[in-house]
């Protein structure tokens, strides 16, 4: 099965109610299965017309408290941002998967990773954050996708299942597992009709003094809770590493090949890979940087995720970056020859320091 | 038995405060026409509505039932969300003419095209009222506003479009009306056409409702509230002509 298709019945599965999309390369699996399953399961499906629709589309159904969704690829999640913002302001819970393609612009619609500052900042207006889930292998798509809905619906928010075109395309075998959801909060603010109850309203708009600012507070006390609790990532022989490359998704698998051969070479390395982009491992990585070693990022893009490994290194150990972009890959040897240079160069810093 | 009998009341879905509303503007009878109907079919437990972004942005503090405040013109869209996961509410959406027929021109249309078992009160008093007086796509030619300080001219700045006369050409409208609210004759024409787009939504009629509704804004228009009333009589209504262009679900139309 594709990661598309993967993603779709893990949806369905986890009680997906409604899906609204719009077509864009590389993720047009997800809309195409949606379209056949969805109504032989007698839930929604909606091929809207355009990603602002789309997204405004799931934010109706999330208001009623279904289980929503939509996918897109890059230009089409740049559309959605509007939506983003607005589901952020009126606490709606929503999952939005993003199936990276290359940009700017049209760009192109080989894999990248370039929407890592959108997706990890907001993307769209005002102060908001969403949790964002990046798999690496299509097996992990599909369990992103309970998890997506569970978290989104524990702290009413958009979860973003960030993957890109290689996971979205690429076929692998994946068993579904149906997980028992999370203990979640009932839903007592959904518009259901107000029979018997007074009026419930879901909005954004808040004008008296200081009540924006209230509900600003209240968003960010939610976003330091989920710091706490929710930042999920993998490290593989970390210990002893001289070299420690960071990188997530599709980027990672290059990065794991790279490090075993590396290992087999003698050389120390290691990696961490983060699944949640927010939160960001930044504890685990602050305590890596608390040895003397070096940091290496990869990642399809030309550096955005390295800021964040920056913020969290603090300036502790020297962090370098192998980016490519456009949709092209590093490869493993690139890889490996990125590891070794700064193995050379963390042994020269080693030597100077000894003295 | 008493012999004093109550003749009128406030309509309960209508909440007992004042509105935030300019004198003579439209919206405040428009809201009331709603709850009346409202109330009458029996539906405020299994109604949504959606509130635009624009002055009736605030209308959940009039209308006492379960309300959602959306962007802008995007109410259509997030209406097919509810509707199609919730056959059995009512859902209307109230926009106005940027809302509707500028910023959400994509999303009315194909709403209107899917047939989407919706109710859109659509008011249009040719003007931005919210944001202070800017030229709307309804604002008629000749008329002054502040981004039309010459009065708005076809070329280049468009004519007024006629929401009513296009979506009746839709096939999946079924019922298409356009009202005025400027006169006592008017407004209870308004309502019967209000009522009768809700109540084809009882009736799972299958497509969408659009009452359009020409509504004074006085201050927009920069006239006193009589003027206002006049204006609407002689020179909105010859570009947006009053009357019934489609109900495929009545016979003898």
């Amino acid at each position: 099965m594709c990661g598309n298709e993967a993603l779709a019945e893990a949806a369905i599965i986890a009680g997906l109610d409604a899906y609204f999309g719009y077509p864009i390369t590389p993720q047009n699996e997800v809309t195409a299965y949606m379209s056949k399953r969805m109504p032989e399961e007698s839930r929604v499906f909606v091929q809207s017309e355009s990603e602002l629709a789309a997204i405004n589309m799931v934010f109706g159904a999330a208001a009623t408290g279904k289980r929503t969704m939509t996918s897109s690829s890059s230009p089409g999640i740049s559309l959605m941002q509007e939506g983003i913002s607005y589901l952020a302001g009126a606490e709606l819970p929503a999952v939005v998967v993003n199936v990276m393609r290359g940009g700017p612009g049209l760009g192109n619609i080989g894999p990248s990773q370039a929407d890592y500052f959108q997706a990890t900042r907001g993307g769209g207006h005002g102060d908001y954050r969403t949790i964002v889930l990046s798999p690496a292998t299509v097996q992990e798509l599909a369990d992103c996708m309970p998890l997506a809905f569970d978290l989104a619906e524990q702290y009413r928010m958009t979860v973003m299942v960030l993957a890109d075109g290689f996971i979205g395309q690429m076929m692998e075998p994946v068993v579904f597992e149906k997980k028992p959801r999370r203990k979640l909060p009932a839903k007592d603010w959904a518009l259901t009709g107000a029979e018997g109850r007074g009026q419930n309203i879901v909005r954004s708009l808040y004008l008296g003094e200081g009540v924006l600012e209230e509900l600003n507070r209240r968003l960010q006390a939610r976003y330091r809770l989920i710091e706490k609790n929710e930042v999920r990532c993998e490290q593989f022989m970390v210990e002893d590493a001289d070299v420690v490359v960071i990188a997530y998704g599709f980027a990672a698998r290059v990065v794991r090949s790279a490090v075993d051969i590396a290992r087999r070479e003698g050389i120390k390395a290691g990696w961490i890979r983060p699944i949640t982009l927010w939160p960001f491992p930044s504890e685990q990585i602050s305590k890596a940087a608390d040895e003397l070693r070096m940091f290496l990022v990869v990642e399809l893009s030309c550096g955005q995720m390295v800021e964040d490994v920056k913020l969290a290194v603090a300036g502790k150990a020297p962090v370098l970056l192998f980016g490519r972009s456009g949709g092209s890959v590093p490869t493993v040897e690139q890889v490996l020859d990125n590891i070794k240079q700064l193995t050379a160069r963390h042994r020269k810093s080693k030597v100077k320091s000894a003295k | 038995m008493s012999k004093v009998a109550k003749v009128f009341e406030r309509t309960p879905t209508l909440k007992d405060v004042p509105t935030h509303y300019c004198p003579g503007c439209g919206h405040g009878i428009a809201h009331r026409l709603i709850a009346e109907t409202i109330d009458e079919l029996g539906i405020r437990g299994r109604t949504i509505g959606i509130a635009p972004v624009g002055c009736a942005v605030l209308a959940y503090d009039y209308l006492d039932i379960d309300m959602i405040e959306v962007a802008h013109g995007r109410a259509p869209a997030v209406a097919t969300g509810m509707k199609r996961t919730n056959p059995d509410m009512i859902i209307f959406s109230y926009q106005g003419d940027g809302d509707l027929a500028s910023i959400g021109a994509a999303e009315i249309l194909h709403a209107a095209h899917r047939g989407e078992q919706i109710t859109v009160i659509f008011i249009n008093n040719a003007i931005y009222g919210m944001t202070g007086g800017q030229m709307a796509p309804t604002t008629l030619l000749g008329q002054v506003t502040t981004t039309t300080p010459d009065g708005r001219k076809a070329l280049g700045q468009g004519y007024p479009l006629q929401v009513c006369e296009l979506f009746a050409l839709l096939p999946g409208t079924i019922y298409i009306e356009r009202c005025a609210l400027h006169t006592p004759a008017e407004v209870k024409k308004a309502k019967k056409a209000i009522k009768h787009a809700f109540e084809l939504q009882v009736d799972a009629a299958p497509g969408m409702a659009l009452v359009e509704l020409l509504s004074q804004c006085p201050v927009g228009w920069r006239m006193s509230p009589a003027d206002a009333v006049d204006w609407v009589e002689n020179e909105m209504k010859k570009v947006f002509p009053l009357g019934r262009f489609k109900d495929t679900q009545s016979s003898g139309v």
